[in-house]
């Protein structure tokens, strides 16, 4: 019973967090769904828009423009790795690696130190985890990042539909076709990283505001969490509707999802510190299922129609 | 419309796969100029329309569209003048985009791509129209992916698109080469008719000496990196494949050794 109290308890906190999460997938979609670039940038831009909020915000500077700054940070980070991908030629995934480990310097020099506190009653927060109850509604953590997410969606759903956002989705379609059309691919890939990153670092400002810190680490594995929430998200909601808002609002919810079945998880006392490890395997039988199914599947049937064709043979045969 | 000046192209330079692929290539095409390329593997058809594609810089020479110099032009660049379609019909389209998202796509090549809406309702008329013209009920599904297209289907589409702005100049890289006979054929009869309606200077490479005859109204033969053999008008017309194919050996020195042309006769 006290098990299930503490589940239902620590709902609402998992809701918010799971909502924060889901900016950060939805940044992720942008290069792993439209780009078609596996962008491991994340794992360190998400904490670099933290640390950009958190400094700025304790330096005195407005919420609002510490949250923009974030947003900056994050598209900077962006263009990095869109630099080593496209101008040096350096394969996607490695580029990403390499901007993510050149974040880590710049994220603890941005910091000071390893973590810093944002203290919720010293400064105007947008968010707080101690607002997810009892506090009045324009106050209540999880309105405020839902309406973030919807009011991103928007803001995505009309871009991605302008004669520029069509073009970046055709350069993650296709790049022969995009450049035989006059698209300027390699510019269109750094944009999106850029715009990406941008997204995934606005989440890690919300998030070390909700949480009221930012630490070095807190991007570690950022990728794989963001991978399950497009693929949850996917496979629960992803099927209502092929529209492009909806798939981004899956991504979402599947953030959401995310994070109830890991606060489930702890509730029932199973060792948290698997967790990641967890999230890596199911992500990775996730990601193997369109492989699987293309190579392994027509094999097994072949199998099993040599075996009815033996068995006919054999019928044949009798009669 | 068209002039290729002594261009030279050699890839994997220095290693044991060395290979000259364009070795002093020269081309003028006139304005309205529909014309066939054929010749053996390797010798240089597809990388001709690569270079003037401008898929990768040339090591020497210029090519020139209708008075611009494009020898430096970097791909996305020229793509305003060129209309494309490649052997293989996944490579025209973006297939996780509508039909009428790849037509608006190629609607706006050549122009500058801003916040403006991607499809507007004036153009999505216009698609139909088009889309009509194929004869293959694409018309009616305007909304759908292109990946759930067939190769012919797509391929189709992609003629289209590539002459929804009027290029400069069509490049037709084996573009049938890929599809069962039937559709072929259709895909043929519909470049025919594309090319005719809109007056375009086209080039098509191709491996059937048959398509080579019938189609356009000039021929060349090309042979390591160069052209060795360039007929049109009436002289053209009264070409036979056994002609081409002696032509071939009498220029080049060598027996014909494509077997995919030979048993395309």
């Amino acid at each position: 019973m006290s098990v299930l109290t503490s589940i239902i308890n620590s709902l609402p906190g998992a809701v918010a967090q799971g909502l924060i999460w889901g900016i950060m997938a939805i940044g992720l979609y942008i290069t792993y769904k439209i780009l078609n670039v596996s962008d491991l940038t994340v794992d360190g831009s998400i904490c670099t828009g933290a640390a950009v909020c958190v400094m700025m915000i304790i330096n005195g500077y407005s919420m609002p423009l510490a949250l923009l700054g974030a947003f900056i940070s994050g598209m900077l980070c962006g263009l990095a790795t869109g630099i080593f991908h496209t101008i040096m030629g350096i394969p996607a995934i490695l580029a990403g690696i390499l901007t993510q480990l050149a974040l880590y310097s710049v994220n603890l020099k941005i910091l000071g130190k390893a973590n810093q506190v944002l203290n919720a009653s010293k400064y105007d927060l947008l968010v707080s985890l101690r607002n997810v109850k009892g506090v009045p509604l324009y106050e209540n953590a999880i309105l405020i990042t839902a309406l973030l997410v919807l009011a991103i969606i928007a803001v995505l759903y009309w871009f991605f539909g302008t004669a520029y956002g069509c073009s970046l989705r055709a350069t993650g379609s296709n790049l022969n076709m995009s450049r035989a059309q006059g698209i300027n691919t390699k510019m269109n890939t750094v944009f999106g990283l850029m715009l990406a990153n941008g997204i995934v670092a606005f989440s890690g400002a919300i998030l070390a505001q909700y949480q009221g810190y930012a630490e070095v680490t807190m991007g570690r594995g950022a990728i794989v969490t963001g991978l399950a929430a497009i693929i949850i998200g996917g496979a629960i909601f992803g099927k209502i509707s092929k529209n492009f808002a909806v798939q981004l609002l899956a991504t979402a919810l599947g953030g959401v999802v995310y994070y109830i079945v890991y606060q489930i998880i702890i509730c029932i006392g199973l060792d948290a510190d698997l967790l990641k490890l967890l999230s890596a395997l199911v992500v990775a039988v996730f990601l193997a299922v369109p492989y699987i199914k293309s190579y392994y599947y027509p094999k097994y049937k072949k199998k099993l129609m040599k075996k009815n064709i033996k068995k006919e043979g054999a019928a044949n045969a009798r009669n | 419309m068209l002039e290729i000046k002594n261009v030279k192209k050699a890839f994997n330079v220095g290693t044991v796969n060395e290979k000259i692929a364009l070795n002093g290539l020269n081309l003028t095409l006139n304005d309205g100029d529909f014309v066939t390329v054929i010749g053996g593997n390797g010798a240089g058809k597809s990388t001709m329309l690569n270079a003037i594609a401008g898929v990768w810089d040339i090591d020497e020479g210029s090519i020139i569209i209708d008075g611009v110099d494009v020898t430096d032009m970097l791909e996305f660049k020229r793509a305003k003048y060129l209309g494309r379609v490649f052997q293989d019909p996944m490579m025209g389209t973006a297939a996780d985009m509508e039909i009428q998202e790849n037509m608006a796509l190629a609607y706006r090549r050549g122009r500058a791509r801003g916040l403006g809406w991607g499809i507007t309702k004036k153009e999505k008329e216009l698609y139909k129209q088009e889309l009509k013209k194929l004869d293959l009920g694409l018309e009616d599904r305007m909304t759908s992916k292109v990946g759930l297209l067939s190769g012919g289907q797509r391929q189709a589409l992609t003629l289209l698109m590539s002459a929804l702005v009027k290029p400069k100049l069509l490049l037709l890289d084996e573009h049938t080469a890929a599809l069962d006979p039937k559709t072929a054929a259709k895909v043929l009869e519909l470049s025919d008719k594309i090319i005719s309606e809109s007056k375009l200077t086209a080039m098509m490479v191709t491996h059937n000496m048959n398509d080579a005859i019938k189609h356009g109204n000039r021929l060349v033969m090309m042979h390591e990196g160069r052209i060795i053999f360039d007929v049109s008008g009436e002289e053209k017309k009264k070409l036979t494949i056994d002609e081409l194919v002696e032509k071939f050996t009498q220029s080049s020195g060598t027996e014909f050794a494509s077997d995919r042309a030979l048993l395309s006769k």
